[in-house]
Parts: structure tokens; C-alpha cells; sequence
């Protein structure tokens, strides 16, 4: 019998590198607060830097706002307030609109800035992040005019000051996700974005202003958690939306108890993306690097367990350890990175931290050879095989690119497994058996399902958890409940 | 003997369509894009494939064949000239001396409706004026209606028939509906005895796309896996510029490697694709695009 050789399959021809310009991009050395229709300088004349994730150099130093700021930020947005919530929806409207094409317009910059600053593919930051966040602001316009048809017989009220802390994983989008339904529904808004990625939030500051909408509605402050300490206990706001870690939700929860604060929290999770043996294979694969390569892994809703069924475990695994081969790890400039840097050191640590419990608990481990660059933070595809759900990278968030692998036998043992974790994010399921789709996501606890996909997302769509992952939810009809009140 | 086609994995078309965006979002430049269109060029069979195909217009193919663009130096020859069973003979002649190949047409291309003595017949006459490869086309009605025996024992016959000629089987895709369908029918098509699997004849509508080729290259991969031999593949009909080649070639690249990265794995099947190749190469060289004009026309 003719020999077979299995890494047969390695490529040859290795690309150029092809990277996007960035001389039309435009980056201050220092940014200010953007507060009351103004950038402003810090009460306290604090700054931090923020750092290009792929190779550790400085972009920008941005403002560290304190409570004095937030103060200041929190009666301005109180201010507008008065006005724009009296402004007909059909008014608010025009300004998000505005946003939106605003955005549109200037997507290349914003893709370049996103990939610099927070380090994911531009390939990403191009084809998703970007047209997404317009697409957020595009269909909270139409939304702005129409609340008597969103919520018939209610009449629904904006809530007031909301004050909203967005992680460092999608940073623009997750603006959008913020802003467009809060200003639609005639809420002004002090929102922070994570410390280690707030240039797009800010060039988006530029972009609010430049649309006209009347000083105080928007109020943009930079910071780290204690920024976002004093945002969340500012006794005059109204409304906190968070999204990022569970720890930090917990907390958020704790300091808004006994307050009159609405609270709405989209956190961690350990999403269970489980592949049945009538699955197209070669698409669940796809799917598989989907789930967790994207962004790097830093994706709340990341599948980042894999539960394949047993009688077609070894080819899976055998496919998907050839399929990451071929996976381009490097510049996320460049047009043709697949996997880019890790967001922060810190970051960085959490995941090296994990890999070394995987290794300690006895995992067997899988990284494809791949030249990572010598300077900044990067982490290659790890798949962990061989895992059980007692194992503790199985059962807590890593947010990186780092897979689990667990095998299962029966639909009702995947359910229980899949169910069997503190969160409650996500689940994919790959069958090409239509029943088994809707009979897993009746059972599946997990606030988004994908059927023979993973990782879609779109401003029709409603997203959010439960369990752990947070309550409340963003996008679609569903996400312009948390910013309104009924008479 | 006639795979196993229960247990035939399926495609997601949904699936299949976002990974081949993948691949065209490959960016290709530089030396990369330079090696790509030298092998590309390297890859074309050929092809005229027409009722008023004469000798004059065969003849005058075969010099193109040879002579691409003799402007530019350290240019490839195309792999091979694709012609009706009639020409063989003059293109043979033609090409006396040259290493490319004469691939011929048989068993009643395009549509395959004719009984299986009249295909022999076809097939043998191809062979005996000399061809080197047959690209035959399976009974499509016959697939569809469930009668995978019949295509399986008909490309079986005809291999026999091709003796040292490599076969290509045409699947006829555009025909076929479904990716599943097309998995199916490589499958047969490969276990009967293809050297090669081709998507289409050119003459129906859609003719090669890159899902369906994505499906036939996977195919390719998991018989490779089983078997330990190599089968080749051919896109054909519909790949008329450079861009899109490089786009097979990323596919190509990425899916089956370097193995299957020169012609004697893969070609195009294509006319006009060689004229924007030797475009872009002239492009690279001198900075500017020249009018089509610039190029010969056979």
C-alpha cells in the first residue's frame, strides 16, 4: 500500500507581507477628557500612556480622569439632560444617524486606530467592528421615533444620566453597542472605555462633536477601574451598563445595591460549542477556529469549550490541528493576519497563567509551530486535549486563545455538560439535523445560540447571559429596554 | 470498486461560502503576486472548444501555447492545449518538440448523452491521434437520477480506454446543485480512476466557482488520507483574470499545499486568463498597464 504522509498538506507559498498604510491616520500625542461639548484638561493633570500591544511602543497619552472629573462629566450629561430628553425622537434621531454615516465615513481610520491600540487583525477591525458599530447607530436612529410602536401602549421615558464602562475586547463596537440606544431613547451618557484601548472611543468624541449633538449629551472620560469606581458611585446617575469581567460586575452590583441605579451587566463566559458526528465536519472546523481564534480569544461569547461527539473526535481533532497550521499569527496590520497580539501584559500573564495550570493538571497540549515576533504580547493557538469538566481550565474564563477539548457520547450528557458552568453566555451546534438545533437550544442555558455558526453578531439581534454572565440585554428590540422607564 | 457514499461528509454552504471569502481576502504582493502568476501561467491548459474550431485556429493556439509573450524573458509555458478529439492530431504536430501536453475532449463533451460504444469510440480515437490527457464528461442524468453504479462503471471503462493518457473527469458541477452533490460525484469519479477531477465543461452556467472547487480540493484531502494518492484538480470556465487565479492559488495553497502547487496537480482551464496574466507580468515590470492590444490573440 502506497505510504500515506500526513503533514503532506503543509503550504508552501508564504505571502508578502501587505500591510495597511497608516499614514492617513491621525493620533494626538495627548488626549483630554471630552466633557460638556469640550475636551478638557484632568482637575488633576494626570496622564497614562497607552501602548501598541504588538510590538510595546507608546501611541498616545491619554487623560486619567478622577472623581472631580466625573463630577464635572455627571453634571454636564445632567444639564443636557433637561433638553435633549424633551428633543422629539425624531430629532434624536438625526444625530445618531449622523454618528452613523459620520462613522461610515471615516471607517479606514478607525479600522487602523482599533488594530493599533487594541491589537486584533485589521482584517477584523475592517470587515467586523467597524461596519458593525454603524450598523448599531443606524438602527437605534430608526428606533428613536418609533418607541410608542417599540413598547405600544406605555409610554416609555429615557431614564437619564447613564454612565457606561466598556471593556478593551471590541472597544469601538462596544461604544456603539452603549451609546446608540441610550442617545435614541434621549439619555445622555458619561462612558468610559478600557484603559488599555481608548483611542477610538476617542476619536469617536471628535466624531459626536463634529455631528452637531448639543454639548453635555455625550461625555467621554478615560481611566482605570477607579474612573470607573467613581462613575459607578456618582450618586446622580441613573443607569450603569457594564460590560466586561464577572469580578468587576460583582462589584458593580454590590456598590449599586440599595440605590435606585438601573444595572445591566454582560460578563464573562465559557461558551460550549458542541459538534455532533452528522455535522458538515469541514465547516464545524471553520467554526471551531471561529469560536475562539477571533480576536485573539478575547470574546466574552468565545467558544472556548469544545465538546465533540466521540465517534467523530479523532478526525476533528486531526483536521483542526492541520487547519491551525496554516493560521498566520503576526502583524495585526497586516491584511493577511489571522490571529493578532495579545491586548495587554496583564492579559498576557492571565493566559500563560492558565496554560501552565493546564499543563500542571495533566492536559495534553497542542500549539501549531508558528514564528511569533519577538517584541510585544503573543500567544499562539493552544488547543488543551484530553480535558474533563473538572479540570479548572474547563471551567473558568481564560479570554484568550486557548481551547479545551471534551468529548461526549450522548445528546443528553452534552446538555448536562454544556449547562454545567457558572456562566451562561453562548453555545454553538453543529448538525446538519435541523430538530437537533431547536431541541439543544430549548435546553441550553445560554443567552445566544448558534446554529452551524459562531461568533455572528448584529444590531437587530439581541445578546446577553445569564447566570454569571450578566443580565440585561443589548441590540435589537430587546436593548432599548434597560434605557427606558414606564409612567 | 463503488465507495461508501452513505457515510460521505456534508457541506454547510453557508460554511463554505465565508472560508472561500477567507481566501479572497488574501492579499497578495510583491514577489509573492510574481511567483503566483508564473505558476499560474504555468497551470492553463489552453482550451478552444468550439463548433468553428479549424486547423488554422488550433495552429495558431499552439504557437501562443509556446510562445506566451516572447517580449518577456523566464516566462513558463502553459501546461497544455485543450481541444476537440479532431484536433488532436494538428496540435500534436503543432506542439512537435514542445513539452506541452495535448489534452482532448471525449465521450460526447459537453453533454455526455450518447451510449457508452459511441464514448469508447470517442475516447480511442483522442488517444490513438496522440493526445496525452482525456477530459471526460459523466452521465449527469444518470447521477441524478441515483444510478451511481452506472457513473462509476463508465469512468472505470473509460480509464481502461485512456491506457498512458491521464484521465480528467468533468463533473459538470453547474449541473450538479448541491455541494454535497459535488462531494459525492468526486468521490466516485476518484475511486473509478481520475487523475484529475474538473469542475466543468464551459458551456453551463455556473461553471467553476471557488465553493465548488473548495468542496473538490477537500475531497482530494480526505481521499489522499485513505489512499496515499494523489489526485489532481482543474477549475474550469470562469477564471478569466489574474486576480481570481491567485485567489485558486491561496485556496490551493491552503487547503491541499505545496505538494499539489505545480501543474502536474493542478491547472485552469481557460482562454482569456493567460492574456491578463501576461498583463500583470508586464505591469511588474514596467509599471504601467498596457492595452490589450499589446497581446496576441489566438
Amino acid at each position: 500500500m502506497t505510504k500515506i504522509d500526513k503533514n503532506i498538506f503543509k503550504a508552501a507559498w508564504s505571502y508578502d507581507d501587505a500591510p495597511e498604510s497608516t499614514d492617513h491616520i491621525q493620533i494626538k500625542k495627548q488626549y483630554d477628557l471630552y466633557i460638556d461639548g469640550e475636551f478638557t484638561k484632568p482637575v488633576k493633570g494626570k496622564y497614562f500612556d497607552t501602548f501598541n500591544p504588538a510590538n510595546g511602543n507608546k501611541i498616545a497619552s491619554v487623560a486619567e480622569a478622577t472623581t472631580e472629573d466625573i463630577d464635572i462629566a455627571v453634571k454636564a450629561a445632567r444639564k443636557a439632560f433637561k433638553s435633549w430628553s424633551k428633543l422629539s425622537g425624531k430629532e434624536r434621531g438625526k444625530y445618531v444617524f449622523r454618528i452613523a454615516r459620520l462613522i461610515q465615513e471615516r471607517a479606514r481610520e478607525f479600522a487602523v486606530i482599533e488594530s493599533l491600540d487594541g491589537g486584533k487583525p485589521i482584517k477584523e477591525s475592517r470587515d467586523i467592528d467597524i461596519p458593525l458599530a454603524a450598523n448599531h447607530f443606524f438602527y437605534y436612529a430608526g428606533w428613536a421615533d418609533k418607541l410608542e410602536y417599540a413598547f405600544p401602549n406605555r409610554k416609555a421615558k429615557p431614564v437619564g444620566v447613564a454612565g457606561q464602562i466598556i471593556p478593551w475586547n471590541f472597544p469601538l463596537l462596544m461604544a456603539a453597542w452603549k451609546l446608540a440606544p441610550a442617545l435614541a431613547t434621549g439619555n445622555t451618557v458619561v462612558l468610559k472605555p478600557a484603559e488599555t484601548t481608548p483611542l477610538t472611543a476617542l476619536k469617536l468624541a471628535e466624531i459626536i462633536h463634529d455631528s452637531g449633538i448639543p454639548k453635555g449629551v455625550v461625555n467621554i472620560v478615560t481611566g482605570a477601574g477607579e474612573t470607573g469606581a467613581a462613575i459607578v458611585n456618582h450618586l446622580d446617575v441613573d443607569k450603569i451598563a457594564f460590560t466586561g469581567s464577572t469580578g468587576v460586575g460583582k462589584y458593580i452590583r454590590n456598590a449599586t445595591a440599595g440605590t435606585n441605579k438601573k444595572l445591566t451587566l454582560e460578563l464573562g463566559g465559557k461558551g460550549a460549542n458542541i459538534i455532533f458526528e452528522d455535522a458538515a465536519i469541514d465547516q464545524a472546523v471553520e467554526g471551531i477556529i471561529n469560536a475562539i481564534f477571533f480576536n485573539q480569544g478575547h470574546v466574552c461569547c468565545a467558544g472556548s469549550r469544545l465538546f465533540v461527539q466521540e465517534s467523530v473526535a479523532k478526525i476533528v481533532i486531526e483536521k483542526l490541528k492541520r487547519r491551525l497550521e496554516t493560521l498566520i499569527v503576526g502583524n495585526p496590520l497586516d491584511k493577511n493576519t489571522d490571529v493578532g497580539a495579545i491586548n495587554s501584559k496583564k492579559q498576557l500573564d492571565i493566559i500563560e497563567n492558565y496554560i501552565k495550570i493546564g499543563l500542571n493538571e495533566g492536559s495534553e497540549i497542542y500549539q501549531p509551530e508558528c514564528n511569533l515576533p519577538k517584541t510585544g504580547n503573543w500567544c499562539a493557538p493552544t488547543l488543551f486535549l484530553n480535558v474533563s469538566q473538572s479540570n479548572r481550565i474547563v471551567q473558568e474564563e481564560i479570554f484568550g486563545p486557548v481551547l479545551t477539548i471534551q468529548t461526549f457520547r450522548t445528546i443528553g450528557e452534552v446538555i448536562e455538560k454544556a449547562n454545567n458552568t457558572p456562566y451562561g453566555l453562548s453555545a454553538g451546534i453543529w448538525t446538519e439535523k435541523g430538530s437537533k438545533i431547536f431541541k439543544l437550544s430549548q435546553k441550553l442555558n445560554a443567552g445566544v445560540i448558534w446554529g452551524n455558526t459562531f461568533n455572528k453578531f448584529d444590531a437587530t439581534s439581541p445578546f446577553g447571559g445569564f447566570k454569571e454572565s450578566g443580565f440585561g440585554r443589548e441590540g435589537g428590540l430587546h436593548g432599548l429596554k434597560p434605557y427606558v422607564k414606564f409612567e | 470498486m463503488i465507495p461508501n457514499l452513505k457515510n460521505l461528509p456534508t457541506f454547510d454552504k453557508v460554511g463554505v461560502h465565508e472560508r472561500v471569502d477567507q481566501f479572497r481576502k488574501r492579499s497578495i504582493k510583491n514577489t509573492s503576486k510574481a511567483q503566483g502568476l508564473k505558476l499560474a501561467l504555468s497551470m492553463i491548459d489552453l482550451t478552444t472548444l468550439e463548433g468553428k474550431d479549424t486547423t488554422g485556429k488550433v495552429q495558431q493556439l499552439c504557437y501562443k501555447a509556446m510562445h506566451p509573450h516572447d517580449s518577456l524573458e523566464n516566462i513558463p509555458n502553459v501546461a497544455a492545449i485543450c481541444v476537440y478529439p479532431t484536433y488532436v492530431g494538428v496540435a500534436k504536430k503543432a506542439l512537435e518538440g514542445s513539452k506541452i501536453n495535448v489534452a482532448s475532449v471525449a465521450t460526447a463533451f459537453p453533454s455526455g448523452q450518447a451510449n457508452i460504444e459511441a464514448k469508447l469510440s470517442d475516447t480511442k480515437f483522442a488517444v490513438d491521434q496522440g493526445a496525452d490527457e482525456i477530459d471526460m464528461v459523466i452521465s449527469r442524468g444518470k447521477f441524478l437520477s441515483g444510478d451511481y453504479q452506472f457513473v462509476f462503471d463508465e469512468i472505470a471503462t473509460i480509464k481502461e480506454a485512456c491506457g498512458k493518457a491521464h484521465l480528467k473527469v468533468i463533473l459538470e458541477t453547474g449541473e450538479l446543485d448541491t455541494l454535497d452533490n459535488v462531494r459525492k460525484a468526486s468521490e466516485i469519479a476518484m475511486y473509478a480512476g481520475a487523475d484529475f477531477i474538473k469542475t466543468s465543461t464551459g458551456k453551463i452556467q455556473p461553471a467553476a466557482t471557488m465553493p465548488v472547487t473548495y468542496v473538490m480540493l477537500n475531497a482530494i484531502k480526505d481521499y489522499y488520507l485513505k489512499t496515499g494518492k494523489m489526485i489532481g484538480m482543474k477549475p474550469a470556465g470562469g477564471i478569466s483574470t489574474s486576480k481570481i487565479a491567485l485567489q485558486y492559488l491561496v485556496m490551493l495553497n491552503e487547503v491541499l499545499g505545496e505538494k499539489w502547487m505545480n501543474n502536474e496537480y493542478f491547472r485552469f482551464g481557460a482562454s482569456s486568463l493567460a492574456n491578463d496574466i501576461l498583463m500583470q507580468m508586464v505591469k511588474a515590470k514596467t509599471g504601467f498597464y498596457q492595452s490589450p492590444n499589446y497581446f496576441s490573440k489566438d
